[in-house]
């Protein structure tokens, strides 16, 4: 029961545009590899200043092996689903409340103001204090570097709500502010509010390395070992890992983020 | 008859203080059970406002609205019809039509059933799945009227609803709104600028002027069906434009000298 074209099908073109698209970017991957490694092998530079690609595989088996990294993998995975989840859900709570009660935002305008620029890393000494080394500290720190992301982002899209859109909610029963926020707000808002979570998403990736360094179990901590080892073929291998963890962090949320806006042109 | 909904002195102004401006002033209006009434005004001049004050979406400054049907958990006393359709665009055509049924005492089943049926009502059955921009300016419109409708409404309320769309559209919504009107029944509050087509569908024409802005004038149209061109529309619409220069203000008058 189709009626008229499907614009989805009209946009994705055939099969071979697939293909297509993805291999400049693997060329360029290959590239940068291959720059890599003729680097390495010219011996221009000395092989713990610049590991060959070429060695890092067995680098990386035999940490494996040691059970090293499926270990610090697991601990910054941990570290980094708690932060991110706190950390954006009290940021979006945080700004919703703001964009729906003007009182709210006032109030907290200065303190927005005072806190706002304190960098997570600046956090630090506090979270030891407060927690210790353990990864309650680097869930904070993580927490923090993705809070103020979340809160802009929340705030603005609450603000941005079509006036319109709230009316509609009025008109239909769902004027009391409970049944405005789910009906309306909440669901006008959300692209907004995932934009914020996505840019946090890389950025709490970048406080996860840079918390561990103070000795918590994960890929932060091991780097930091292999670094005062000159093993620099596992500091490069770990942050590879990062880099893919980061790619599939964020391959995974831009799908459900699809998922979630279906309805948008 | 028994009115549906009376409107009695009613006053209303924006703002507070000496800069306060009163929009309308002295506005008594009741509507008769069934009964399709149009008001016509200049734009500006208050008409969504008057809308806004039936529906209960804003308290007049003076004076007192009262509506007739007694209190319900499963049906709301109005339906409201925007002119920008208003579909919110994260929900399908069918969940954009349960939107007002969501908040009463319904069965899930017995909502969709609902909201099925208000979809069939204006011919959009088959496109229940579909996303708002999927559809026409048309279409969207005759989901914003089915989403009035599924609430069971005393007394619809339409603000300027087929105004942003081309003639063509336009005059096939008239059209389908009068065949709903005359399937449901139900009362009808139509708002717009256009005389034509106030006099085209309604059994009576109200004339919405001056400042603050009160009635100026009522008309009643008996015939049905109604042919667009006849003569007895024309001199209806002829009387109204006439009154409606009359009760402008000064300021807003045409010159009535020419060069
Ligand atoms: N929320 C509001 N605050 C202040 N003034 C308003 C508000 N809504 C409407 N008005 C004023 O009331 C007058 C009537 O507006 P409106 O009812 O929208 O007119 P119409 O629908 O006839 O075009 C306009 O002068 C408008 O500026
Ligand atoms: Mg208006």
């Amino acid at each position: 029961m189709t009626v008229g074209g499907d614009p989805a099908a009209a946009a994705s073109g055939p099969a071979l545009g697939t293909v297509g698209r993805l291999l400049p970017p693997l060329g360029g991957l290959v590239g940068f590899f291959g720059l890599w490694e003729a680097l390495a092998r010219a011996g221009l530079v000395a092989e713990t200043l610049l590991p060959a690609p070429s060695g890092l595989p067995a680098a990386w088996l035999s940490e494996l092996r040691g059970g090293y990294w499926g270990d610090a993998v697991i601990g910054s995975l941990s570290h980094y689903l708690s932060g991110l989840v706190l950390g954006s859900g009290l940021g979006l709570a945080l700004g919703v409340a703001c964009g729906l009660i003007t009182g709210l935002e006032t109030t907290l305008s200065w303190v927005v103001r005072v806190l706002r620029p304190i960098p997570g890393l600046a956090w630090v000494p506090f979270a030891i204090i407060w927690f210790g080394i353990s990864p309650v500290a680097v869930t904070f720190i993580i927490g923090i570097a993705v809070f103020w992301i979340n809160y802009f982002a929340a705030l603005g899209a609450v603000r941005a709500v079509e006036r319109d859109l709230i009316e509609v909610a009025q008109a239909f029963g769902h004027g009391a502010l409970w049944g405005r926020l789910r009906k309306v707000v909440l669901p006008a808002a959300l692209p907004g509010m995932l934009s914020g979570v996505r840019t946090g998403l890389g950025q709490a990736w970048m406080a996860v390395v840079a918390a561990e360094l103070f000795g918590i179990p994960g890929i932060g901590a091991r780097m930091m070992q292999a670094a005062s080892l000159l093993a620099t073929d596992l500091v490069v291998v770990y942050m590879l890992t990062m880099a893919l963890l980061y790619g599939i962090t964020d391959t995974l949320f831009e799908l459900v983020r699809r998922r979630a806006l279906a309805w948008q042109p | 008859m028994a009115a549906v909904a009376t409107l009695d002195g009613i006053a209303l102004g924006f703002g507070a203080g000496p800069g306060r401006a009163l929009v309308l002033e002295h506005l008594d209006l009741a509507l008769e059970a069934g009964q399709f009434v149009a008001v016509v005004g200049a734009s500006g001049v208050g008409k969504s406002s008057l809308l806004r004050v039936l529906a209960g979406l804003i308290g007049p400054t003076a004076g007192r609205v009262a509506l007739a049907g007694a209190p319900s958990r499963q049906r709301r006393p109005i339906g409201l019809v925007f002119q920008e359709a208003r579909l919110l665009p994260w929900r399908r055509v069918l969940a954009n039509v349960e939107l007002g049924l969501e908040g009463l005492a319904l069965p899930r089943a017995e909502r969709t059933r609902r909201a099925g049926a208000a979809l069939e009502l204006v011919g959009l059955a088959d496109y229940a799945e579909r996303w708002p921009y999927q559809l026409s300016g048309g279409q969207r419109q005759r989901v914003g009227l089915a989403r009035a409708l599924a609430v069971d409404p005393d007394l619809l309320l339409l603000d300027e609803p087929f105004g942003a769309l081309d003639a063509i559209t336009r005059a096939s919504l008239q059209d389908e709104l009068l065949r709903v009107w005359e399937r449901t029944g139900r009362t009808v509050l139509f708002v717009t600028h256009d005389i034509a087509e106030a006099v085209y569908l309604a059994d009576r024409v109200v004339l919405l002027a001056g400042r603050p802005a009160s009635l100026a004038g009522s008309w009643t149209v008996d015939r049905r069906p109604r042919d667009r061109g006849s003569i007895e529309l024309l001199e209806v619409a002829e009387a109204i434009r006439r009154q409606l220069a009359r009760s402008m203000p000064p300021t807003d008058r045409a010159p009535e000298y020419q060069i």
